[in-house]
């Protein structure tokens, strides 16, 4: 009986290894799916831990890059943030620019995760075709006295399962609202210009951490 | 004073930056836009920010829920007016219905029990309607002390303030009371988003500008505006990335 339950448990274990592995693409968590486990995923962490829930930026960060961190995809993002400016870039200067933004938006994501507060999330059902590689997944935030907030993730299919590449909130889309200012300093001091602004701007945000 | 102050900044700034070659079309304002956010800046410094900071700190989250519901509940009869003014009959008496019940059953509108009742809370104003109306926003402007707007909800403003029911309220002191404590309230409720732009933006100015340009659009559009043309561009880029 023992053995019997032993070679099921150890078989399933294999079907579940050997899963990922051998599935296509198509077969992983819809876009919706992942948008809702990450984020209550993220929520319960910070409800269970104190120093999370009092804003402790280090472990933020960290919590970020462990979970929210490979749902984005932030060479998308970067390309859409830049427009016209990403073909002119060389393959060096877009690595270098996609590791900056995303230094920065991982700092500026901490930094709104520090001031959540247990509100509550709506999941809304997703409105696309089966067919669909380039969707938005709709997350409501409710709270009393006001109208709720919404945030949308624009997501895309890509090889590796579905990856974010803009959040709107409230109907402010991040990488939209990067354009213009990214614009500006290309025009001002070219794309190594805005890559040394970002390097300016992600240390000094550190150094403003660093400081009590 | 308050205006020499805001003058002599203006012109400050103009000479710093006329360059003018590297202006937004939406913003051909930007030099004096720039001097008054900074005088918004410096006066948010000074007082707005810490006077917040203090009240987050002395009163307790659950008694600013009340005083936000409270503010909220009596704006509601005029949301409920902009809706009917779009067209939108059915949302409009919704939210006629959210200020009967949380004027009755939620205790003069301290507790949002419409929300609760699935009444969903909206946000509309005179600049909205115009936007629904066909009317386009005009030149960015910021306004002193209360921040970005543009042209058409510049004129929007001075209609949602003959419609705030606290213009009515007499004796004067307690009016001026409810004023200050809806707008430390408003200011209390935005600490978070403001530490967060700071945070995020390489210029400050730019960002709140082109955030706020784009929730007015979306505002407007009661959160699904049409896609624009600009958008479909980018969507080139990603492809031929």
């Amino acid at each position: 009986m023992k053995t019997t339950i032993r070679r099921l448990v150890s078989a399933l274990l294999l079907l579940c290894l050997g899963l990922p592995l051998g599935a296509p693409a198509e077969e992983s968590a819809g876009p919706d799916v992942l948008v809702k486990q990450v984020t209550l995923e993220v929520v319960d962490l910070i409800a269970k831990d104190k120093d999370l829930r009092g804003g402790d930026r280090v472990k933020l960060i960290a919590l970020i890059e462990a979970k929210v961190l490979p749902n984005f995809n932030f060479a998308s993002m970067t390309a859409l943030a830049l427009g016209q400016n990403w073909r002119k870039a060389s393959p060096e200067q877009k690595a270098r620019l996609t590791e900056e933004f995303k230094t920065l938006l991982v700092r500026t994501y901490a930094s709104a995760l520090a001031a959540y507060g247990d509100q509550q999330f709506e999941f809304r059902p997703l409105r696309a075709k089966p067919t669909d590689t380039d969707v938005v997944v709709q997350v409501r935030v409710l709270q009393p006295g006001a109208q709720p907030v919404a945030i949308d993730y624009g997501m895309e299919k890509t090889a590796a399962g579905w990856k974010a590449y803009d959040v709107m909130v409230g109907g402010v889309s991040l990488v939209a609202n990067y354009r213009t200012e990214f614009a500006r300093l290309v025009r001002a001091s070219g794309i190594d210009g805005l890559i040394a602004d970002l390097e300016k701007k992600n240390r000094s945000l550190d150094a403003a951490a660093k400081k009590p | 004073m308050r205006y020499g102050l805001v003058a002599l900044a203006a012109l400050a700034t103009l000479g710093a930056c006329a360059s003018g070659a590297d202006r937004d079309p939406r913003d051909p304002l930007e030099p004096w836009n720039r001097a008054v956010y900074k005088f918004n800046d410096t006066v948010d410094n000074a007082v707005a920010r810490p006077v917040a900071e203090g009240y987050r700190r002395i009163v307790p989250g659950g008694v600013r829920d009340r005083v936000r519901n409270f503010f909220a509940n009596i704006a509601d009869p005029m949301i409920g007016v902009n809706n009917i003014l779009q067209g939108k009959l059915e949302d409009g008496f919704l939210d006629w219905m959210r200020f009967v019940f949380n004027s009755t059953v939620g205790l003069f509108g301290i507790h949002d029990v419409a929300s609760q009742m699935g009444l969903e809370k909206h946000d509309e104003d005179f600049g909205q309607t115009f936007g629904r109306w066909g009317i386009g926003t005009g030149p960015y402007l910021v306004l002193p002390f209360f921040g970005s707007s543009d042209v058409r909800d510049g004129v929007g403003f001075v209609g949602n303030i003959y419609a705030d029911p606290l213009t009515e309220v007499r004796p004067r002191n307690v009016q001026y009371l409810a004023y200050g404590l809806r707008f430390t309230q408003t200011r209390t409720d935005l600490l978070e988003a403001s530490r967060i732009l700071e945070q995020a933006a390489l210029d400050k100015y730019t960002f709140q500008r082109d955030a706020y340009l784009q929730r007015r659009r979306s505002l407007v559009y009661d959160g699904h505006p049409p896609r624009e043309l600009e958008l479909e561009d980018e969507d080139d880029d990603k492809t031929t990335r």
